[in-house]
């Protein structure tokens, strides 16, 4: 238990053991662990980044998508609305066209209705005539009762 | 028969508490001690060759593992061993970073060999007690005393290097000036209180060293005595006592280990501050 050479000893070979812990092993391990760091926070950064980036696609598909969303909507709406109003007009042309037909084949029927009128007037004049010739037995000058004729014809 | 077992008994602690000496021995010259009488007679020219060679190979291997991890060292993906050495590397740096706030390239790595040097040296014990003092007699070695820092002179060999670093650094740092007038003024910054301001400085200074050898050594000499005094008992009732100490052990060793670099790293920053 006395103190002896071996303390000597003792601190040479801690002398050299930690020169060649300060030389040799400490500073390659400890560079290794900077850059390891150094790699760790590069990498988490860039996962941040990327993290960023996924957001902001996934905004501006979400923006798009509700964009085109609206438009298709717009677009239907729009066919919608035209089509009523092609409906709407040919309706209304339909319409027109059906009234006119109808106005024009009611004036022709009076047309005729009229030119039967006046067919039948002139047939009964004559037939009056005929009918008063037979019981007057003489002719009637036609141009003397002509006047009391179309009178009749008139009043027929 | 019980004065024969006790002297057996004592025979057998003190065979395990010598080591095995070489020294200049004032009759046979340079050689080899073989009994207690012998290291006495050679007094401070003899070396303990048990401590030494342990002491050694162990920091050899320390270190070489460690060579090894750094030559290979990668920043990507670290294998098994890597991870070790980074662990212990990552913690005495965080340590050193979070005590001393110097800048020093040698405190970290001085930090670093001191934990993991003396954590190898003190973990010899957890080796049976006998296993290589009975190795060692097989081989013809007369006295084996494994662990190194079970030797006052490993450790005060330590802690007086540390001692000396405290010196430089105080004396790089301060100048002899401020180093002197930091003993004689601190902690009464008074001229007339120089004497005594001197008196309590210089024993600080002085059990720094001290309190660090002593201490390690003292631990580990008593775990060594009380596992020499447990072998002792038969060998049936010897795992009742053995193996709760034991257990200690594994809170002790790293504990040593770690105070006595938590301490040289604490000296070291306190000679680096400026009053």
């Amino acid at each position: 238990m006395n103190i002896n050479l071996t303390l000597i000893g003792q601190a040479i070979s801690f002398a050299i053991f930690v020169w060649f812990c300060m030389k040799y092993v400490w500073p390659p391990i400890s560079s290794a662990l900077a850059e390891r760091e150094k790699k760790i926070a590069e990498g988490l950064n860039a996962a941040d980044r990327a993290k960023q980036e996924l957001d902001r696609a996934q905004a501006e598909a979400e923006q798009i998508l509700r964009e085109t969303r609206d438009e298709a909507a717009k677009i239907v709406e729009q066919a919608r609305s035209r089509s009523n109003k092609m409906i709407e007009e040919a309706r209304e042309t339909a319409r027109v066209e059906g009234q006119r037909m109808i106005d024009s084949a009611r004036a022709e029927i009076e047309q005729e209705v009229q030119s039967a009128k006046l067919a039948l007037r002139a047939q009964v004049a004559s037939l009056a005539v005929q009918g008063a010739e037979r019981i007057l037995e003489s002719s009637v000058d036609e141009k003397k009762h002509a006047d009391l004729l179309d009178k009749l014809a008139a009043e027929l | 028969m019980v004065a024969s077992e006790s002297s057996a008994s004592s025979a057998y602690i003190n065979h395990h508490l010598q080591n095995l000496t070489f020294g200049l021995h004032p009759e046979r010259g340079w050689s080899l001690a073989h009994s207690g009488a012998d290291v006495e007679a050679m007094g401070f020219w003899s070396i303990h060759l048990d401590s030494m060679f342990w002491s050694i190979l162990i920091g050899v291997a320390f270190l070489w593992l460690f060579r090894r991890v750094a030559k290979s060292m990668t920043a990507g993906v670290p294998g098994r061993t890597q991870n070790i050495v980074e662990m212990a590397v990552v913690f005495v740096g965080d340590l050193v970073r979070n005590t001393f706030h110097g800048k020093s390239n040698l405190i970290a790595p001085l930090a670093l060999t001191i934990f993991v040097w003396i954590l190898l040296m003190n973990s010899i014990k957890f080796l049976p007690v006998d296993l290589i003092p009975s190795i060692a007699a097989l081989l013809g070695v007369e006295y084996m005393k494994p662990v190194p820092t079970a030797d006052p002179n490993v450790t005060m060999g330590m802690a007086l290097s540390v001692f000396a670093l405290i010196l430089y650094y105080s004396i790089k740092i301060k100048g002899v000036g401020g180093f002197s007038r930091e003993l004689a003024f601190t902690p009464f910054n008074h001229w007339a209180l120089v004497p005594f301001n001197l008196v309590l400085e210089l024993i600080g200074l002085l059990v720094k060293p001290l309190s660090l050898g002593l201490r390690l050594f003292g631990n580990m000499f008593a775990g060594e005595v009380i596992f020499i005094l447990i072998a002792l008992l038969p060998f049936w009732i010897q795992w009742t006592l053995n193996v709760p100490w034991a257990i200690f052990h594994i809170l002790i060793i790293p504990l040593q280990a770690f105070i006595f670099m938590m301490l040289t790293v604490v000296y070291l920053s306190q000679a680096h501050e400026k009053h």
